[in-house]
């Protein structure tokens, strides 16, 4: 669902046939088929290694672009409670952004590589993460729905074929789970408080639910490369199957609070025992996803600033660094001498 | 045992009092300074350093949370840690004035907490002897942390200052801007005082002693000049505070006076 | 004050692979790499990312440079040879049931 972009531009290398695979090549479909995991100097087809740096990389952006609309009420949490968890959440997010990095790394993309290709807006990101936070109930929002939307993703991930990959989504969920019940209860204590309180959950409500639903990407019927991705294990579920059980599951969570989602279609199908939703407004999401989105520009204005901004720290750590190991080596030579 | 240790009905008032505003110095300073590194978050230099300065700020914010919630029930009026830290205006706060300057660049951030993270270490290590349990357990804890905020922090002191030369440049900058508000942190007056003679707090000249020494070997490792003295008795401590902690105080509790008496 | 997009050139900060001990006890665990200029920061590093949790004890950084790994390519010659030599594995040897300590 990070990955949401990979579906949309058709700029896909095109797999090559397993009729005309190597030798090599069919022992790789044996190996994916058998469930084991790839790792890195593993030899895999070029495909495989050009789609996962793209699906690693951009779950790495969204995770350290996600720290910023969050990160924005870390100064106005209304506790201090409130304020310890919410640096808690985004110090994790930045975290997560780190050992997917790290997983992304050893096929062979460097960080510098990889951060290039986000502030020059060539890399791809959640557009969730493209939407303000406008009041303290949207840090209950974003953790409530787009947080869990982000764990029904990640979840079968878990078992996806490369190793390192898989290890850092295991990690990731982890973690994750206290990220949801933080926004849950947000939104419980709100929707619990005062009529001003109530109206702000409700309103980050109406502002969050159809962008959450639209992380999932397009419908599988104008997804091209699911099924590829899916044959390499890399996504283990459809767009719309996973849609659906965010749905599901979420529906009766915002009727436990009380509050209404902003969906006059939504009704319960007892045929199918799902909830069915309206309308999605794909232009919206186009939109967005293209850098025309509300906050497009401030976000990697933000990361470009602070990227910039510390060019001048790291390369003092560098320049430290190599001080301190010429002295080390002047200092061995004195005593070898 | 001394009368300050006792409970609040059999301290005197006066020594209620003293001890109250002492406790709120130490909850303060950890409270303006974790929220300045807040401000940090997401902006960092580098990703770990996001992670690292995130760290120091939960640190901080986690001491501020025990010390306030003391402070309140030192003061016996029904107050919590989320009351003092929300609904006081700055002539109450007892922060020392060099945790609420501004962010400035890394340099800057750099160096203020390396200033306070060296005279935490003296006073947490001071206060973990203190005849107030309370104060000893909640020192204790808070030493550990400090001593790592302090690994990070004069780490970093010493690789800008042995940096490059912009970095050095900054790093000098810094401390040349910021050496004034070390002033007030050793400076005793009746309320330290008050303290060190009930065997609560650390005795302030000794551990300015060592803190010299702790900083002037820093600043040498770093290749930094250390700058003359200056005296600034506009002490943070008395509630005396330069502008920019009324705009720290103004973004940091909106919500609390916007919405007032609600659950959070 | 607006900063251009810096050079991909620029290099990192070296890499470095993290192993963790988690409980005394226990051996070191491969856990991720991480960035750092010196070592001294990869510790710091290694502990502010990896160990939050209190998932350590103990942290080992090593220079991803340094590692010497075996080649996948050889994995055939290195590990296949040991399948067939059951014998060092204590369920080969059929021991009746009444013998004791063995």
């Amino acid at each position: 669902m990070y990955t949401q972009a990979l579906d949309v531009h058709g700029r896909e290398p095109v797999p090559a046939p397993a009729a005309d695979a190597t030798a090599a090549a069919a022992r790789f479909e044996a190996r994916i088929d058998a469930d084991e995991k790839i790792e890195p100097k593993d030899w895999m087809p070029d495909a495989y290694r050009q789609t996962l740096i793209r699906q690693i990389s951009q779950h790495a952006h969204s995770e350290i672009v996600g720290m910023l609309p969050e990160g924005n009420w870390i100064t106005r949490a209304p506790s201090l409670r409130r304020k310890a968890v919410l640096m808690a959440k985004v110090q994790d997010e930045g975290g997560h952004g780190m050992y997917l990095y790290s997983a992304a790394e050893t096929l062979g993309i460097s960080r510098a590589e990889m951060f290039e290709q986000l502030l020059s807006g060539t890399a791809k990101y959640s557009s969730i993460f493209n939407y303000p936070t406008l009041t303290w109930a949207d840090v209950g929002a974003i953790g409530w729905l787009v947080d869990g939307a982000a764990i029904m993703n990640q979840i079968p991930i878990c078992r996806c074929s490369y190793g390192p990959y898989a290890r850092a989504m295991v990690r990731i969920c982890k973690e994750e789970s206290f990220h949801q019940r933080q926004g849950f209860e947000i939104m419980l204590t709100l929707a619990q408080g005062s009529e001003a309180q109530r109206a702000m959950a409700q309103d980050a409500l109406n502002r969050w639910w159809w962008p959450s639903i639209m992380m999932f990407g397009p419908s599988d019927a104008d997804s091209k490369h699911t099924a590829q991705s899916m044959r390499w294990k890399i996504k283990r579920f459809t767009n719309d199957e996973l849609r659906q059980k965010f749905i599901d599951i979420t529906v009766p969570q915002a009727q436990f609070l009380g509050l209404t989602i902003p969906d006059p279609a939504l009704r319960w199908d007892e045929a199918t025992q799902h909830f069915v939703i309206g309308p999605i407004d794909w232009n919206e999401f186009h939109a967005v996803l293209k850098g025309n989105g509300p906050c497009n520009r401030e976000r990697l204005e933000a990361r470009r600033e602070a990227y910039g901004a510390g060019a001048w720290v790291r390369e003092a750590a560098a320049a430290h660094a190599a001080k301190q190991a010429a002295r080390e080596q002047a200092a061995h030579a004195r005593r070898q001498a | 045992m001394s009368a300050a240790s006792a409970t609040p009905a059999r301290r005197d008032r006066a020594q209620n009092d003293a001890l109250f505003r002492y406790v709120l110095r130490l909850a303060d300073t950890s409270l303006v300074l974790g929220q300045r590194l807040g401000e940090w978050i997401g902006h960092a230099p580098a990703l770990e350093e996001d992670l690292g300065l995130a760290n120091l700020a939960l640190d901080l914010i986690g001491q501020a949370r025990l010390l306030l919630s003391y402070a309140a029930e030192i003061e016996g009026k029904g107050r919590d840690e989320d009351a003092l830290a929300f609904l006081r205006d700055a002539p109450e706060f007892l922060n020392l004035t060099l945790a609420e300057q501004p962010n400035g660049d890394f340099a800057h951030t750099v160096v203020r907490q390396w200033l306070i993270d060296a005279w935490q270490i003296e006073v947490y290590e001071g206060l973990a002897g203190s005849s107030d349990t309370r104060l000893a357990a909640i020192a204790a804890k808070a030493l550990k942390e400090t001593r790592y905020h302090y690994r990070f922090s004069s780490g970093w002191l010493v690789r800008l200052g042995d940096g490059t030369a912009e970095s050095r440049a900054r790093a000098q900058q810094a401390v040349d801007s910021l050496w004034r508000f070390t002033a007030e942190l050793f400076t005793a007056d009746e309320i330290d005082e008050r303290m060190a003679a009930a065997g609560i707090a650390p005795q302030l000249a000794a551990a300015a002693e060592r803190f010299g020494r702790r900083v002037a070997e820093d600043l040498s490792q770093a290749t930094l000049v250390r700058p003359a003295q200056q005296p600034y008795p506009w002490h943070g401590k008395r509630g005396v505070h330069t502008e920019h902690l009324g705009h720290l105080l103004g973004e940091m509790q909106h919500l609390q006076r916007t919405y007032p008496g609600v659950r959070w | 004050m607006s900063h251009p997009t810096p050079d991909p050139s620029t290099a990192d900060w070296p890499l470095y692979e993290v192993f963790i001990r988690s409980r005394s006890g226990l051996e070191h665990k491969h856990v991720g790499s991480l960035h750092a200029a010196d070592a001294r920061m990869a510790i710091e590093h290694a502990r502010d990312v990896y160990t939050r949790r209190q998932e350590g004890v103990s942290i080992w950084v090593v220079r991803s440079a340094d590692i010497v790994a075996s080649d996948p390519g050889e994995a055939e010659a290195l590990f296949e040879p040991a399948r067939d030599k059951v014998y060092r594995h204590p369920t080969f040897y059929a021991i009746p049931d009444e013998v004791k300590n063995l």
